[in-house]
């Protein structure tokens, strides 16, 4: 089994006692609500999209020190980004994590079997965001750190004309 | 006189797998259990020699299966004090037995207006077959609170239970360890009129369970978390009841004869088992029954008591304030089931940390998010306790959480 070192590095446990980010927007920003049924953890991601770009994004709910570090890690990586940026992220995120990028619109996540889908647009930086690569070495986790990725590709659909 | 656990893992194979070179701390029995060798003989012996159809071929094959299966139903009558093997209805598991009861009962029963009585500690098996027909039939759902210790707060029952058709309620909560007071919970529901339904899915496997003594008018439980297979389940019932409800599945085995115009059903328990039915699971289920029967489920519940209050003071000793133990503190009225907050840690975290060390609790709201919601969280871990747990385990439960304690810090 691969040690709890890949998993927990110190920038995820820095983002969970001090998430960033963290409280609401009022409309017009738009809002998304997330669940991982499994364990119960919930997330609220508030989206100010001004001109095609993330103006302002904030996040509530609870949830593990994985899901949260994520959310907290998202929130900074896509503030003051292009709409079509953040989305090249999400996929750049979500190929990481070992998931089908034809997917990536849905609420399935699929787990692909292979190893080499570095296809997503492999010049966008993750940035902290690499410290959350250690999760795919442990399965159950990975809906964990997707889930503030899946709730705000939902707030962007949300967003009118985007 | 209890039980020595350690002599009882002897029997379950899988703690003869290492994992990482050491053993299985399996804490996850209320989730499901583990099989012993007997159960699991049982079953291939069965395939290996007597596999047949049931009840419906004439030859010797069948009438040995047939005899085998019924059997298994004789047996677990018997554990559970019911006055006949007929109250007996095998489904698939206790969620099936729960949904069947608010399909068949409930439909033939209840309309607009009527009253179910449920409980603060129900898992979503005793609470959804009920929202469903609240949704179909407009009945009216209530709720008995619970206490600071997570016991049900009976001071306002009666009132709860005016006019109430239904009570349907846990024996024992598969989060808090809670065991209710059965006999009185289902003489108050009569005293109003209502039938008593128990949900006996955690308390059957850890208790010695008398549905004559208790009064009871239905139980369901399920197999897997008494040693058998997955895939079959009980529900008891009183032969009267049972004969008066409306068949739930229809199909073969379920009917005394069908015709071009209609059908007439079997008698008990075949009209509630239509098509053919788990063969296999129940012979394991007839075992598991057996294997429990010979430790004696008195020992079980003695060796629960002492394990679980072991753990609870092994735990609140080294840990202090860090750890909180939800449910009630006296053993009396509660199992070794331990769902517990610890250094503000997120369950999830803990469960992982844990599983370093083969620890194997359960994280999450446990299919019981109402009773999330009232203890204020989003989750819980649980760590469930079994006859093949003995202090090792605890202790090894004690020593592993020191590593959540060391990433995450406090």
């Amino acid at each position: 089994m691969p040690g709890l070192d890949d998993l927990y590095r110190e920038i995820i446990l820095d983002h969970y006692r001090s998430p960033r980010n963290r409280g609401e927007l009022a409309p017009p920003a738009v809002r998304a609500e997330g669940h991982n049924p499994l364990c119960g953890d919930e997330i609220q991601v508030y989206l100010d999209v001004v001109d095609g770009v993330v103006n302002d994004i904030k996040i509530t709910g609870s949830g593990c020190s994985i899901s949260l570090s994520s959310a907290s890690m998202m929130s900074q990586a896509v503030k003051g980004k292009k709409i079509a940026d953040v989305k090249a992220l999400v996929n750049r995120f979500r190929s990481m994590m070992g998931l089908d990028i034809a997917d990536a619109e849905s609420d399935t996540d699929v787990l692909s079997i292979d190893d080499d889908t570095e296809v997503a647009a492999p010049e966008v930086k993750l940035g902290d965001l690499e410290a959350l690569q250690g999760v795919v070495k442990f399965p159950v986790r990975i809906k964990c750190a997707t889930l503030a990725w899946i709730t705000l590709t939902q707030a962007m659909a949300e967003v009118p004309n985007a | 006189m209890g039980l020595d656990g350690a002599l009882v893992r002897k029997d379950f194979p899988i703690f003869e797998r290492f994992i990482d070179g050491a053993p299985i701390v399996y804490l996850d029995s209320a989730n499901t259990s583990q099989k012993p060798r007997q159960v699991i003989d049982a079953m291939t012996s069965f395939i290996e020699n007597s596999y047949a159809p049931i009840n419906r071929s004439a030859y010797r094959l069948a009438g040995e299966a047939t005899d085998a299966f019924e059997a298994a139903r004789s047996k677990v009558a018997r554990f559970i004090n019911a006055r006949s093997s007929d109250e007996v209805v095998f489904t698939k598991n206790a969620t099936e037995s729960l949904n069947l009861l608010a399909y068949s009962w409930g439909r033939a029963n209840l309309n607009a207006g009527d009253v179910v009585v449920l409980t603060h500690l129900e898992h979503h098996a005793n609470i959804v077959p009920w929202h469903m027909l609240q949704a179909e039939r407009g009945i009216v759902l209530r709720w008995v609170p619970l206490t600071a210790d997570g016991q049900l707060d009976l001071t306002d029952l009666a009132a709860l239970l005016t006019d109430a058709k239904v009570f349907s309620f846990t024996a024992m909560s598969n989060v808090l360890g809670t065991i209710t007071p059965v006999q009185q919970l289902c003489e108050a529901a009569h005293a109003a009129g209502a039938i008593a339904i128990v949900d006996g899915c955690q308390y059957v496997p850890h208790n010695v369970t008398d549905v004559q003594a208790w009064g009871a008018d239905f139980l369901a439980f399920s197999s897997h978390k008494m040693c058998g297979p997955t895939g079959i389940g009980v529900l008891w019932g009183r032969e009267q009841l049972l004969d008066a409800m409306p068949p739930f599945l229809g199909g073969g085995n379920m009917i005394a004869d069908v015709r071009l115009d209609g059908f007439t059903t079997a008698p008990l328990p075949a009209k509630f088992e239509a098509g053919t039915p788990a063969i296999i699971e129940t012979i394991g289920l007839g075992a598991a029954v057996d294997y429990l029967s010979n430790l004696g489920m008195a020992n079980v519940r003695e060796h629960e008591m002492q394990l679980g209050s072991y753990a609870m003071s092994a735990l609140t000793k080294r840990y202090g304030n860090d750890i909180s133990i939800h449910g009630p503190s006296d053993i009396a009225v509660r199992g070794a089931t331990l769902s517990f907050a610890f250094a503000g840690i997120h369950p999830h975290d803990l469960s992982q940390v844990l599983d370093q060390r083969n620890v194997c609790v359960r994280a999450g709201h446990h299919c019981a998010k109402p009773l999330m919601r009232l203890l204020g969280v989003s989750a819980t871990a649980r760590a469930s306790f079994y006859i093949y747990n003995d202090e090792s385990d605890a202790d090894a439960l004690v020593d592993a959480l020191a590593g959540a304690s060391d990433i995450f810090g406090f």
